[in-house]
């Protein structure tokens, strides 16, 4: 008879002769694991199979029209547009400042205990309800000084609502992604790195421009796509901020600048709107547009995967 | 051509850049607590979270109460929403912890490696899911069934002067939320668990305990404040869960009864959150705002407890040198 070398725990400790306690236990973590994998299957599942039943390529061009019959509803066109252009700009506005706030944090840091009040202020951040997040932002940007950035009423009543507004905020849901993710990056990277360059003469921040930032591109790219698929799932910030409106709604005059003061909607407020909790009922057309947001979250997932994978 | 920057410029300016988060946390809370004054200050401060009356109607009267509404116009007694936002996120959490404990001891001490890779990403795919999207599930399939198949006609029936059930329930809210906030849970405590040092439990098993006793008494007993932080964590999240809610639970500001039995989780509920999304179109009046900064102000806090809670939770595992 061979002798066991190695891992043999396996062999000798057959869940066959547990006590039963142990064997339901056991049943019951197995069964736990497998019920999550069959939520996920099920969810996907499900949702491609509405899909393949009420998504057309046309609804993604049409322009969303008012009605009651979803047949002449019209398609997500503005949504989809209005989800691209919030995500571009939050993304836009966190990732600078998540990384200058990453950098200076790790690479300065003085005085400590300004760094201290600033990595807890992060975490407050990351732990606030985008709900809260958002009426906050609705307090700021109704003050008159920020009016000209957003949607007014006729009689100069300030709404708040924009898509500078609701890029503005959506940056602070985004910002402690792209920020943990550069931070641990910069924390990864051998001290000897630094004192190399350091000891060839360059200063501190020509450092961090030409050594550091080169290395942390994929912590930063990481960072951001986790960020932009919170964007892109966010729905309070964009109920509250963005109006929710149909259409995308421009202000004032100045091409492209009358898009991002103007309101819109996005995937998520479009679902909401369209199923049997909003206005517009419409379960079909619900359906086909979270397919597509679900399908951007999972792309945004699969980037994630990837570039963790090729470093 | 510019001028690179010198070491303090950078220094000053990087530190510049950081200081306006902190400035936005300071913005965050000074705000809202200042637009909820009103409303805390006219309802004599710990009456506001008391019960008396349907918000709903409060909220709806408040609106008619025009730009300058009298003192009086502020009445609100927030309880059927606190209550209701207590009740889901409590629920939620209960079952979510027992959830995620079995799964996590599956992950990291059962699950042959192939599986694991399927799990782990499974999981990852739960947490990226939107909240409408797990909202539209919840209102479009969850729902109706629950309305269909679990609420009897005698129950209705016995309920029809109180509330009408027809499935967007406590129930229903609780399911979609544990499934919501159980990877969260599973990624803090699947962390501990793989970060217990190997020798303990070696150690265990050269014993002879068998592989669930190491996992029990060894694993998850060193990861316990891991657990209580995951729970924490998972709590201050499903506080601010506003979108789902306002889908599936009937969004109604009722205060379920546990004197009605079985029928207490088929009976409607609405948290706060859920309340500030659906008064969103009434936030012109100034009553009607100033109600939901208050909300705002709530869950501002409570979310700002949970979070040192969840730390202060970890700390005796950073002392054994464990990096969560």
């Amino acid at each position: 008879v061979a002798v066991a070398l190695g891992p043999s725990r396996r062999r000798s400790d057959s869940v066959l002769r547990w006590r039963i306690r142990h064997q339901l236990a056991f049943a019951l973590c197995w069964s736990a694991g497998l019920a999550l994998c069959a939520i996920a299957v099920a969810i996907v599942g499900f949702m491609a199979y509405k899909g393949a039943q009420y998504l057309r390529p046309a609804l993604l061009v049409e322009h969303p029209q008012p009605g009651l019959d979803q047949a002449q509803t019209g398609g997500f066109l503005d949504p989809i547009l209005g989800t691209a252009l919030l995500t571009v700009i939050a993304i836009l506005v966190a990732t600078p400042i998540a990384v200058g706030t990453a950098v200076w944090i790790v690479e300065y840091g003085r005085p400590r205990w300004l760094a201290r009040v600033i990595e807890s202020a992060i975490e407050v951040v990351a732990g606030t309800p985008d709900i809260v997040i958002a009426i906050f932002g609705l307090a700021i940007f109704q003050l008159p000084l920020l009016a000209p950035l957003s949607f007014t009423a006729s009689g100069g009543g300030v709404f708040g609502r924009s898509f500078f507004a609701a890029g503005a905020m959506m940056s602070l849901i985004a910002l402690p992604m792209v920020y943990g993710s550069t931070r641990e990056g910069l924390l990864a990277i051998p001290a000897r790195m630094r004192e190399a360059s350091w000891a060839l003469g360059k200063t501190r921040i020509c450092t961090i421009r030409e050594v550091l930032l080169p290395q942390v591109r994929r912590n930063v790219a990481t960072g951001a796509t986790l960020g932009m698929g919170r964007i892109v799932g966010d729905t309070a910030v964009v109920v509250i901020l963005l109006g929710a409106s149909l259409q995308l709604d421009p202000e004032g005059n100045v091409p492209g600048v009358n898009v991002l003061r103007g309101t819109g909607a996005t995937l998520t407020t479009y679902v909401y709107n369209t199923s049997p909790a909003g206005e517009g009922n419409a379960p079909q057309k619900a359906y086909a547009a979270a397919v597509v947001l679900l399908a951007i979250v999972l792309v945004l997932n699969g980037a994630v995967a990837l570039i963790g994978r090729r470093s | 051509m510019r001028a690179p920057w010198t070491d303090q410029q950078a220094e000053r300016r990087l530190g510049a850049v950081a200081c306006l988060v902190g400035l936005a946390v300071l913005a965050m809370v000074a705000f809202v607590a200042v637009k909820a004054w009103p409303s805390l200050a006219h309802n004599h401060g710990v009456a506001w979270l008391g019960p008396g009356g349907n918000p709903d109607t409060q909220l709806g009267a408040m609106i008619k109460t025009g730009q300058h509404p009298p003192a009086a116009a502020y009445h609100l007694r927030a309880w059927p929403l606190v209550y209701g936002t207590l009740l889901t996120s409590g629920l939620a959490v209960v079952a979510g912890l027992g959830f995620s404990l079995a799964a996590s001891i599956f992950i990291v001490e059962f699950a042959p490696a192939p599986l694991r890779a399927i799990v782990v990403p499974a999981i990852r795919l739960l947490a990226a899911v939107p909240s409408v999207i797990y909202g539209l599930i919840g209102i479009l399939v969850l729902a109706p069934f629950v309305g269909r198949h679990l609420i009897t006609e005698q129950r209705r029936h016995s309920l029809a002067y109180v509330v009408q059930l027809d499935g967007t329930s406590l129930l229903v809210a609780a399911v979609v939320l544990t499934v919501m906030i159980t990877p969260i849970m599973i990624a803090i405590v699947v962390d501990a668990l793989r970060a217990i040092p190997p020798a303990w439990t070696e150690g265990a098993a050269a014993l002879g305990a068998n592989r669930w006793e190491v996992a029990w008494t060894v694993s998850v007993r060193a990861a316990r404040p891991a657990i209580v932080a995951a729970a924490v964590l998972a709590c201050a999240r499903s506080l601010g869960e506003a979108v789902m809610i306002s889908m599936v639970s009937g969004s109604r500001a009722f205060a379920p009864n546990l004197l009605d039995g079985v029928s207490f989780v088929f009976e409607p509920v609405r948290s706060l959150a859920a309340t500030m999304v659906e008064s969103a179109d009434a936030i012109n009046a100034p009553a009607v705002k100033s109600s939901i900064y208050a909300f705002a102000l709530l869950l501002l806090l409570s979310s700002l407890a949970l979070s040192i809670g969840g730390y202060i939770a970890k700390l005796p595992l950073r002392r054994q040198g464990m990096r969560v």
